[in-house]
């Protein structure tokens, strides 16, 4: 596999094939918990294990599988590596945990990870397969930082509250207060706040998108033309 | 023939692959479980502290309980339990476990704890479903509203004030949203008339259980 190969597989996880933002998968998770950047953070990067796990295994096993019995596996194996990302959280990261509640073991329902072991880990070899569950992860893992911090300052006022949940208690004065005595704002803090940021999100991306694509075709314009004014020279 | 074969092995591997998995969750919960009971003691632990601080007992107050009945006073549907904190084996306080079920969305869980004498030492929220940013000023995080009730009694204030200052009674409602406070002071209101009519009872209980614990204490394995 060659660098061009990799550097194709970031563009695709990051931006131009995005799980939340393109392929629209996993939404519940994500409108659901992105309360906080740190529920955010604390989910994105649970779901981003998740998938370098399942995409490594569903690649290492891919010669193993009949075509028949392919999707029943990879649901056994994304079950149990959620199940076992689930345990460990409760161990070792107890009150994060209780916040995210029922929506790690959602992790499952997250089409993004069934689409990526069928799309791609069942049919590129481990390093590769590695690499997409990774930029796919990030990708996903992104959109719920961000969708995160927006609700968070929109919300509350502040960013980056509860962290000591994640990062122990020298984190506890990490929380940056934009606004003193804030009185909130109810809307971005409930369902329809993750809507609505969700829609601007994407509205921004299109547009970034649009605006790349204009200079490209500006480019290769302004390439033709200087090409035939050569020739006509 | 052929084709009952090529099922037959599918079929395997979807087993083998099932036996994979759940051993893979099997030796995760083995090397998890220890640690997430801890997790789930601590916390208990550290709820019923924010209501009665280590010095104010010297039991093991996760060991020493007593199961209640359910009971609709309580708001429980299920058996509760009752954590009895002691200074120098005399019983100093109690604390319940209240669920105020009329909270605006659902159920409300709360632990009441009360001193011997009938005064509250405590009331804390441990889960609810109210709306944010209006009835969630009931977590002490978020406003100092349930400190209001440390101290207060059955005498103090008369049972005809154990309402939100809206209903005639001493206790504050939140800016536009009444029905949270309301469902948290009737219960905590409840759970102090139970602890009133029950009291004696509930010492019984706990002698009568201290009794039987003590004649198994060559065993202490077998409480938790």
């Amino acid at each position: 596999m060659s660098d061009s190969n990799y550097n194709e597989i970031s563009r695709n996880g990051l931006w131009n094939n995005n799980v939340a933002l393109v392929q629209l998968l996993g939404l519940c998770p994500l409108l659901a918990v992105t309360g906080t950047v740190i529920n955010g953070l604390g989910l994105g990067l649970a779901t981003l294990l998740t998938l370098v796990l399942s995409n490594a295994i569903v690649s290492m096993i891919r010669h193993l599988v009949r075509p028949e019995v392919r999707v029943p596996v990879f649901v056994l194996v994304i079950a149990s590596v959620v199940t076992a990302i689930e345990l460990s959280m409760n161990a070792w990261l107890y009150e994060l945990y209780t916040i995210l509640g029922i929506f790690i073991p959602l992790i499952v329902t997250n089409c993004g990870i069934l689409a990526r072991a069928e799309a791609f880990a069942s049919k590129n070899s481990l390093l590769p397969s590695i690499m997409d569950g990774l930029m796919m992860g990030v990708g996903f893992l992104l959109v719920l930082v961000t969708l995160g911090a927006i609700r968070e300052i929109l919300g509350y006022g502040t960013l980056f509250s509860n962290a000591h949940l994640m990062f122990g208690e020298m984190a506890r004065d990490w929380t940056l207060v934009f606004v003193e005595d804030y009185s909130g704002f109810l809307l971005a803090i409930l369902p329809p706040g993750a809507f609505i940021g969700m829609g601007l999100i994407i509205a921004l991306k299109n547009v970034i998108d649009k605006r790349i694509q204009k200079q490209q075709k500006l480019k290769t314009q302004a390439n033709h033309t200087s090409i035939e004014n050569e020739v006509t020279a | 023939m052929n084709n009952n074969r090529y099922i037959l092995v599918s079929g395997l591997i979807l087993g083998l692959f099932a036996v994979i998995g759940t051993a893979l969750v099997g030796i995760t919960h083995e090397a998890t479980a220890q640690k997430i009971a801890d997790n789930e003691r601590l916390a208990l632990l550290g709820k019923l502290n924010q209501i009665l601080p280590h010095d104010k007992y010297d039991n093991e107050l996760l060991n020493t309980t007593i199961e209640l009945e359910p009971d609709q006073r309580l708001g429980q549907e299920k058996e509760s339990t009752v954590y009895i904190a002691k200074q120098q084996n005399n019983i100093s306080a109690m604390i319940f476990s209240v669920i105020a079920p009329k909270g605006y969305s659902g159920e409300i869980k709360m632990l009441v704890g009360i001193n011997i004498d009938g005064t509250l030492a405590g009331v804390r929220i441990v889960s609810h479903k109210e709306t944010p940013g209006l009835g969630d000023s009931i977590e002490t995080e978020r406003s100092d509203w349930v400190f209001g009730f440390d101290g207060k009694s059955l005498l103090d204030p008369n049972e005809r004030q154990w309402k939100v200052k809206r209903d005639g009674g001493v206790f504050d409602q939140f800016s536009g949203a009444t029905i949270t406070p309301r469902a948290v002071v009737q219960a905590v209101h409840l759970c102090l008339i139970y602890f009133d009519r029950h009291k004696d009872e509930l010492i019984q209980k706990h002698i009568k259980k201290a009794r039987i614990q003590t004649s198994t204490a060559d065993n202490p394995g077998a409480e938790s």
